[in-house]
């Protein structure tokens, strides 16, 4: 058996405000094995995002991983210093942001922006990494990348430098890339070319993926497990067929009802009633208790995280059985 | 990009023709222009034959247009006490202003950017503090009293350095520089430190702004996310992004340098255009300071010019949005 | 109507202010020069221009000296055997009411210009904010000191200077304030219930771009003080007869030299501390109307 590229462990993330501790992310848990694509969906502000850059080691103050393991390769980065942490990414490790437009910077040449990249971790000439820049800009389906590279970033549209992110990300072969939300701030054409492409180039390689969306669309098509956040915690976790077809997770059977279908044509879209809850007031028991369909008296304790078999993990009290209930979602 | 270029340099020579209309009526409208040009000391006849021999007997608007002329051709009056040509003289004077010039710019740069991004890299740092401290009095002192602080401490107290004179020169392309020797070295450094102290604290509050506020944009944190090492995102990342705005101001700023020297020129005794235009006003020789305000008016239409082309030049997004306009 | 007690915009201003303590420290600095310029002859142990008080057989007396008939002189004397302390705070007073002066009559001008420039669009607009920005364009100390050249020295010539020096500052502000409130909705209405013009502007437009000329003139009686210094000791500012305290420096200056510091010293140390004081007091009161501003 393989082992994990990447394996958390109970990762707590909080944010130290004025008004208290914001517990971000809590206790998550998953493994990504080598060549394996993971989701992680949920709506903004259920922690997707921060999980990222909790593994990236790369929080905004006053952002902190409390407690828990990040391993790597069986590394912990948490316990790395700066140095060992700054060869690791980019390298072991990269990370594809939202928004193309504000990624890479205004003022530097796309290929000053790669070969700096590779000079930081390959002990290669200047030529040699322009090249493989190159090459790295030719597989990511970028016609002419010798004058590409000599562009500045505003001369291209999102699409493009997206394109030019992910032959970042790809260019060093890493073990992980964790991709946050790379296709929301583009156009749905462009977002499914970039989907194909990611498929495509993925393929042949064997290198984990965590790709995080608040789209669970993208995720059925992409990945091959799935994990739905809410309010910092995994609340569901499954092969992503099987948690699509049979969610146990009322959270997870909301979000698959809200999306528009032929099949509810001219019918009023379902939607999960009320807002995400505030982090900093989350009180006791379970946090999706008060838009919950199925909550009862035993929600006021939170649930513990159990396993239901083939893999899947659910952390509810009353899950969805399979076959026995189909109204849990109705209004 | 041509076409900016055109438009923009047709512009500066608008603002020139309109300054050099306030400068001629404004000797109009302030004074008698006989007072201003002729040397009262001579006798009445000698007056009158320079009143004529300088077209001062003739309409307005001829006189306009030979004021314009003699700008056009440099010829902007003849000094009474020196008895060479106004312009002749500012001009073998310029070369020790740009000096001065040239180096309280660098000292601004080489000091201000750095402690402006330390200040805005680790803001609560007790470092920082003392920096942003040091430079709102920067701001707040004028500028001849901290040369004469500067003189007093460095030239009286302690005697390590000359009160003023531009020491020994040497010339550098048949021009005399005081930085080449260690004795005119040491006659620069006091006079470049006060004229660059007002913008060290300047360059100081731009950079640590641009700092702070760049330090937080996805691009940063995408650089870290590359693994590039801190030295290379600050000194590469951060600092290109900060300094358009420095460049610019900077740039803008260096029409104050060359002003404030007038000061620091008279506190220091530096024998530049300053010194030159103050002993003008104290000796009422008034070509040389209407020539001096011509230069000046010339000096910033040409400032401003090339500081939009530089700015042009850094940021590629003014020049894509030039080139399309 | 509503229980809810409506705070007053000052107040919540001063409630603002007060949070920050080096702002108070420096806005009772600013009262505290205040007010020793105001009572200067009731303060000043000596009246340092009285020829009969001054001592000639004083001068020159370094800092803590006694004089030839028992006057103590804190600060020492100048060459003259005048007391410095007292003739920094005459000095004071003439930098303090020559630069309150120019920036209150600057004040004056750019607001009628840049209302006017607002109100009127057009060709009045262009040529006032071409005038704006050529004057803007050329360093202030400079102008000043070119026209006093032609001049001539004396305080209302100084205040002359000043005040070409600094209207645009003004009308540059006001005019970008006054064009949002005059797009404004109620702005329309009391034009078409046809309103004077002026009633208009000076009732309803005018208060509301007082905060930010409030922050500028903050800024530039500070920047008045220090031009004034500065022309003063070049030798082109106020006369001999009325020294301010840029006069003070520069006459000090021929001695410090021979080591006399304190003539220079002193009145400087004083001009820091002023301007310093305005300047934080400016800085705070700008961050505090900002983003009221903005909203």
């Amino acid at each position: 058996m393989t082992a994990p590229v990447l394996s958390v462990r109970d990762l707590v993330t909080e944010f130290d405000t004025r008004a208290g501790a914001l517990r971000a992310v809590n206790n998550v848990c998953f493994d990504v094995m080598p060549g394996e694509v993971l989701g992680i969906v949920g709506e903004s502000g259920s922690g997707k995002t921060i999980t990222g850059f909790s593994i990236m080691q790369l929080l905004d103050k006053p952002g902190k991983v409390k407690s828990g393991e990040i391993l790597l390769n069986g590394k912990d980065l948490g316990r790395l210093g700066d140095t060992e942490l700054r060869q690791l990414r980019g390298d072991r490790i990269a990370m594809i942001f939202q928004d193309p437009m504000m990624t890479l910077n205004p003022v530097l040449r796309i290929d000053t922006q790669m070969i700096e990249t590779i000079l930081a971790h390959r002990k290669v000439s200047h030529a040699e990494a322009r090249q493989l820049a190159e090459d790295a800009l030719a597989q990511v389906g970028i016609p002419s990348p010798a004058e590409r590279l000599k562009t500045y970033p505003h001369e291209m549209s999102g699409g493009m430098r997206q394109r030019v992110v992910i032959a970042i990300a790809l260019m060093l072969e890493p073990d992980l890339i964790i991709a946050d939300e790379p296709t929301t701030a583009l156009d749905v054409t462009i977002q499914s070319q970039i989907l194909f492409e990611m498929q495509r180039l993925l393929s042949n390689r064997n290198m984990g993926l965590i790709w995080i969306t608040h789209d669970l669309t993208v995720v059925a098509g992409l990945a091959h497990k799935v994990a739905v956040m809410y309010a910092g915690r995994i609340v569901e976790f499954g092969p992503v067929s099987d948690l699509l077809d049979r969610p146990a997770h009322p959270y997870t059977r909301g979000l698959i009802d809200s999306i528009p279908s032929n099949a509810s044509h001219g019918k009023r879209l379902t939607q999960i009633p009320g807002m995400t809850p505030n982090l900093l007031n989350l009180g006791k028991g379970c946090p999706f208790r008060p838009r919950c369909p199925r909550a009862s008296d035993i929600c006021a304790s939170d649930p513990e995280t159990s396993s239901t078999g083939d893999g899947r993990t659910v952390r509810c009290h009353n899950p969805i059985e399979e076959g026995l209930d189909d109204t849990a979602s109705a209004t | 990009m041509l076409a900016y270029l055109i438009r923009r340099f047709g512009q500066s020579l608008l603002v020139m023709a309109v300054m050099a209309t306030i400068v001629f009526f404004g000797l109009y409208m302030v004074g008698n222009p006989v007072d201003l040009l002729i040397n009262p000391e001579d006798d009445l006849a000698a007056q009158e034959a320079a009143i004529r021999r300088l077209g001062l007997d003739q309409p307005i608007y001829i006189q306009f247009l030979q004021f314009l002329k003699g700008i056009a051709t440099g010829n902007l009056g003849v000094s009474f006490v020196h008895n060479t040509p106004a312009l002749e003289l500012i001009l073998s004077r310029l070369p020790a202003t740009l000096e001065l010039a040239f180096f309280a710019m660098l000292l601004a740069i080489l000091l201000g950017i750095p402690l402006g991004m330390i200040a805005g890299l680790y803001p609560s740092s007790p470092g920082s503090r003392v920096i942003m401290g040091g430079s709102i009095i920067g701001f707040s002192t004028p500028n001849f009293w901290q040369g004469l602080m500067l003189i007093m401490l460095f030239a009286v107290f302690w005697r390590v350095l000359p009160s003023g004179g531009r020491g020994q020169t040497t010339d550098l392309f048949g021009i005399p520089v005081s930085f080449l020797t260690l004795d005119g070295l040491k006659h620069l450094i006091l006079p470049a430190l006060n004229l660059a102290i007002f913008k060290i604290a300047l360059v100081i509050r731009l950079s640590r702004a641009g700092t702070s506020e760049v330090s937080l944009q996805d691009y940063v944190k995408y650089a870290r996310a590359r693994g590039l090492s801190e030295k290379r995102i600050v000194g590469v990342h951060i600092l290109k992004n900060i300094l358009i705005p420095v460049v610019t101001v900077l740039g803008l700023e260096l029409g104050n340098v060359i002003a404030f020297a007038v000061v620091t020129e008279t506190v220091f005794a530096w024998p530049g255009i300053g010194k030159l235009l103050i002993d003008s006003i104290g000796l009422l020789d008034r070509p040389v300071v209407v020539a001096y305000m011509m230069l000046t008016v010339f000096m910033f239409v040409m400032i401003n010019f090339f500081v939009d082309m530089a700015y042009s030049m850094l940021d590629p997004r003014i020049r894509i949005k030039a080139g399309k306009s | 109507m509503s229980a809810i007690p409506v705070e007053s915009p000052f107040r919540r201003f001063v409630e603002d202010f007060v949070r920050s303590p080096t702002a108070v420290i420096a806005a009772i600095g600013v009262l505290g020069i205040a007010c020793v310029a105001i009572f200067a002859a009731q303060i000043a142990p000596q009246n340092p221009y009285d020829l009969a008080e001054i001592n000639i057989m004083d001068g020159s007396l370094p800092p803590g000296s006694v004089g030839f008939d028992g006057f103590h002189y804190w600060l020492g004397t100048d060459e003259q055997g005048r007391d410095m302390l007292s003739a920094m705070i005459y000095g004071l007073r003439i930098s303090l009411s020559v630069s309150l002066i120019a920036v209150g009559s600057a004040v004056a001008i750019g607001m009628s210009l840049g209302m006017l420039a607002a109100w009127s669009g057009g060709r009045v607009e262009a040529f006032i904010m071409r005038a704006v920005d050529i004057q803007l364009s050329f360093p202030a100390l400079l102008v000043a000191l070119l026209l006093l050249a032609i001049l001539g020295k004396g305080i209302d010539k100084v205040i002359i200077a000043l005040v070409l020096v600094q209207w645009a500052y003004f009308a540059r502000t006001v005019r970008g304030a006054a064009l949002v409130e005059i797009r404004k909705d109620y702005v329309m209405a009391a034009r078409c219930l046809a309103l004077q013009p002026m009633r208009i502007l000076f009732g309803h437009v005018l208060p509301n771009c007082l905060p930010p000329v409030i922050v500028i003139a903050t800024v530039q009686v500070a920047n008045a003080i220090a031009i004034e210094a500065s022309l003063s000791f070049l030798g082109v500012g106020v006369p001999i007869t009325e020294p301010s305290l840029g006069l003070l420096i520069s006459n000090g200056f021929g001695y410090l030299l021979s080591g006399r510091y304190w003539i220079s010293f002193y009145p400087g140390v004083v001009l820091l501390v002023t301007l310093v004081c305005i300047n934080v007091v400016g800085d705070h009161v700008r961050d505090i109307l900002n983003p009221r501003m903005q909203k």
